[in-house]
């Protein structure tokens, strides 16, 4: 392993630059700093992990770079956007075009089928139904849930469930792929299906995926690159060689059906 | 996101807490209903009553007399402007069609009244007649008769008052509430022949056999008398007339009834020739006073001045209809006041629903904006449901209050049959109070879904996504 290499050289292929990011927010008398000063770097197409354990501001980190939270203070520029200075309505365009999200818990509606759920973001862009329907039906497709996009979420596996996830978190062909904890709720088998996905649409699509999580060793399997956070600050940021090195496996497990 | 998205959206939500939405779009209909009533009601009575003094020719018509006259008789309403009595203009043939031409009338008749002796199997029975133009045929007097209208204007038929009929028949009339069948009544007397007797007037140059002859009191026209001739006309019963004649004004208060050019070409002497012995003794008809029908009501007051321009006298009840329409208004706000009360209750139901799915989907808002749901995006969704609850309640609503109006519509009809009234319309549902209803029923939502709206839009989507 290797220490990242310096921001400067990468100015042209950097997708996420933060700097001196911080999130504090008062709870009761005392000042929470969630993100304390983190700057950090990340490449076009890179694939990194936050760790941390809990509490340490990875999820915080990841919702700001989301557009989902603004800072207290410091900057975090996106793709050129610089979110602190993004209006509410340009914020939430930049989450609909730019961003694509998955959750430990899935975040599927309950209320809707599969398909739904995966349109939903091509409703919010205003593109048409029948387009809309030949999009959910090909991203569901490239998840393997084409034959199940009638089904409510409740009818699915965690897996399933997370797999239509993703359909839908890539359904607008966002340049970011922002993920929190996707394996927190899944089996181990289920789990690397999931990643192996992941890493397919970071090699195939050249999306750059950021990835928080608190198991050191799917980080190590999936990452190119780790970035530790504990207490809110930035404490080690490296190169995982293995990933960066070996760039192709047979990943194709869980791909198209 | 596009309208049609979002109403199908709406709708999906809707359905996902059906039992308390479907609650609170019902108190929104019984909110939408009471309006609907309240309001139908106001406006049936209004028409009820607008129909009623249309039909009764009154409002609509402007009595015009000399002005000589309107000051004998005491009533003189007018000061204002207008000739003095000394200008005043004799009401004669060439003045009535004057009037007729007049901007905005539709005819100008003579009032023809007399008491008269009628013989109906050889039983003298002493009466008023009255002359009855042939646009009288629409008046609501006649709407309950047996029979028919007059044939032509001039033609030897006569209608009859119910009371008259039943005093040709030899019946006391009922007192109280009159239970008489009026079929009955002229099932006898249809076509059969009436006998009147009149005084005719001539110019005192005719020869006639009984003469009684009146001489000019002075005045303008020097030597002028006229003959009073008896006569007698056949006359054929075409029809008998419900009305109670105490109920109604101007020509139709009698108990006979003539075609107008019948009358007037018999020239039969009325009780004004004596004071107007001049003109009467004048070849052209002279009228003690004339009815002039107005296209509409609300021209009466334009044709009244210019009537009055010509130097006559003029009296129409519009002043009366005038605060009638105050009357109307006052009651109509009062009723949409009333009617709104409930409309405003159920908007609060709107708050407490949308408040309370706020609450539920908080995971759900923030799923939308964490995929990039715009705020305006999350309060058009909300803005949709309380607009489809609207529109949804306010249809029902105006069904629920049409069938209101039906049921008591016809409670009271059932009501006043009892009584052996005719029934009528006083419920009125037009097409505008419908898209009023809910128009209204929609806007009220929309404005019961702008703080629950604001309030999702404004979530923290991070502490929404928290949120289990």
């Amino acid at each position: 392993m290797t220490t990242a290499p310096a921001i400067s050289n990468a100015r042209a292929t950097v997708a996420i630059h933060s700097e001196n990011l911080c999130r504090h927010y008062r709870m009761g008398d005392t000042l929470i700093r969630a993100v304390d000063g983190v700057s950090l770097a990340v490449r076009a197409g890179e694939f990194v992990a936050l760790l941390g354990s809990s509490g340490s501001g990875k999820s915080s980190v990841l919702n700001l770079i989301a557009g989902l939270d603004r800072p207290t203070s410091g900057s975090v520029i996106v793709q050129d956007r610089d979110l602190a200075k993004l209006s509410r309505e340009e914020l939430a365009k930049y989450r609909l075009h730019v961003v694509g999200m998955v959750f430990q818990s899935f975040n599927l509606i309950a209320s809707m089928t599969l398909a739904e759920n995966v349109e939903l973001p091509l409703r919010f862009a205003e593109v048409d139904r029948s387009q809309r329907q030949n999009l959910a039906s090909e991203a569901l497709g490239r998840v393997g849930l084409r034959a199940r996009m009638n089904h409510r979420p409740s009818e699915l596996s965690g897996g399933e469930q997370q797999r239509a996830a993703l359909a839908r978190a890539l359904i607008n062909r966002p340049q970011l792929l922002l993920a929190d904890e996707p394996t927190g709720n899944l089996d181990s088998h289920t789990g690397t299906e999931i990643m192996d996905m992941v890493r397919q649409f970071n090699r195939e699509l050249g999306m750059t995926v950021m990835m928080v999580t608190h198991e050191r060793a799917l980080a190590e399997r999936y990452a190119q690159r780790m970035i530790f956070l504990a207490d809110g600050k930035l404490i080690d940021d490296r190169i995982n060689d293995d990933q960066v090195n070996t760039p192709t496996e047979d990943v194709h497990k869980g791909g198209r059906s | 996101m596009k309208i049609p998205d979002l109403a199908e959206l709406a709708l999906r939500n809707l359905r996902e807490s059906l039992l308390r939405n479907s609650l609170t779009t019902v108190g929104i209909s019984v909110g939408v209903a009471s309006l609907v009533a309240m309001l139908s009601l106001g406006i049936g009575l209004q028409q009820l009553f607008s129909r009623r003094l249309a039909k009764s020719g009154l409002f609509d018509t402007v009595l015009v007399t000399s002005r000589r006259d309107l000051r004998g008789m005491g009533r003189d309403r007018d000061d204002r402007g207008g000739p003095t009595p000394g200008e005043s203009r004799v009401l004669d043939e060439p003045a009535r069609q004057e009037i007729e031409r007049l901007p905005n009338v539709l005819e100008a008749y003579p009032d023809i009244r007399f008491p008269t002796e009628l013989r109906y199997e050889d039983k003298p029975h002493l009466t008023m007649i009255s002359a009855l133009p042939s646009s009288a045929k629409s008046n609501d007097a006649f709407e309950g008769m047996q029979g028919s209208f007059f044939s032509s204007d001039t033609a030897a038929e006569v209608i009859l008052q119910k009371t008259f009929a039943e005093e040709l028949l030899g019946k006391t009339p009922a007192r109280g509430i009159d239970e008489t069948n009026v079929a009955d009544l002229a099932r006898p007397l249809l076509g059969k022949e009436l006998t009147m007797l009149y005084s005719q007037r001539e110019p005192s140059s005719t020869q006639s056999s009984s003469t009684a002859a009146v001489a000019s009191a002075g005045g303008d026209v020097v030597g002028a008398a006229y003959s009073v001739v008896s006569r007698e006309l056949k006359l054929k019963i075409v029809g008998v007339s419900d009305q109670d004649p105490e109920t109604m004004r101007g020509p139709t208060r009698a108990k006979v009834f003539l075609p107008l050019k019948l009358a007037q070409n018999l020239h039969v002497m009325q009780p004004t020739d004596l004071r107007e012995v001049s003109r009467a003794a004048s070849d052209q008809p002279v009228y003690s006073s004339v009815s002039v029908r107005v296209k509409n009501p609300a021209q009466v007051k334009l044709v009244e001045d210019a009537v009055k321009k010509m130097g006559f006298g003029t009296f129409s009840i519009l002043d009366a209809s005038r605060g009638l329409q105050l009357v109307f208004t006052v009651l109509f706000a009062f009723l949409g006041i009333f009617g709104s009360l409930a409309l405003i209750v159920a908007s609060i139901g709107i708050v407490n629903t949308l408040v309370m799915a706020i609450l539920e989907r908080r995971r759900e808002i923030g799923i939308m904006k964490a995929i990039g749901a715009s705020d305006g995006d999350v309060k058009a969704i909300f803005f949709a449901e309380a607009g489809s609850m609207g529109i949804l309640g306010g249809i029902v609503g105006v069904v629920f209050g049409w069938g209101i109006g039906q049921v008591i519509n016809m409670a009271t009809n059932l009501y006043l049959k009892s009584q052996s009234f005719p029934p009528e319309h006083f419920w009125a549902v037009p097409w505008w109070l419908v898209a009023f209803a809910i128009l209204f029923a929609f806007f009220v939502s929309l404005l019961s879904g702008l703080y629950p709206a604001g309030r999702a839009a404004r979530l923290d989507p991070v502490q929404a996504l928290r949120y289990e």
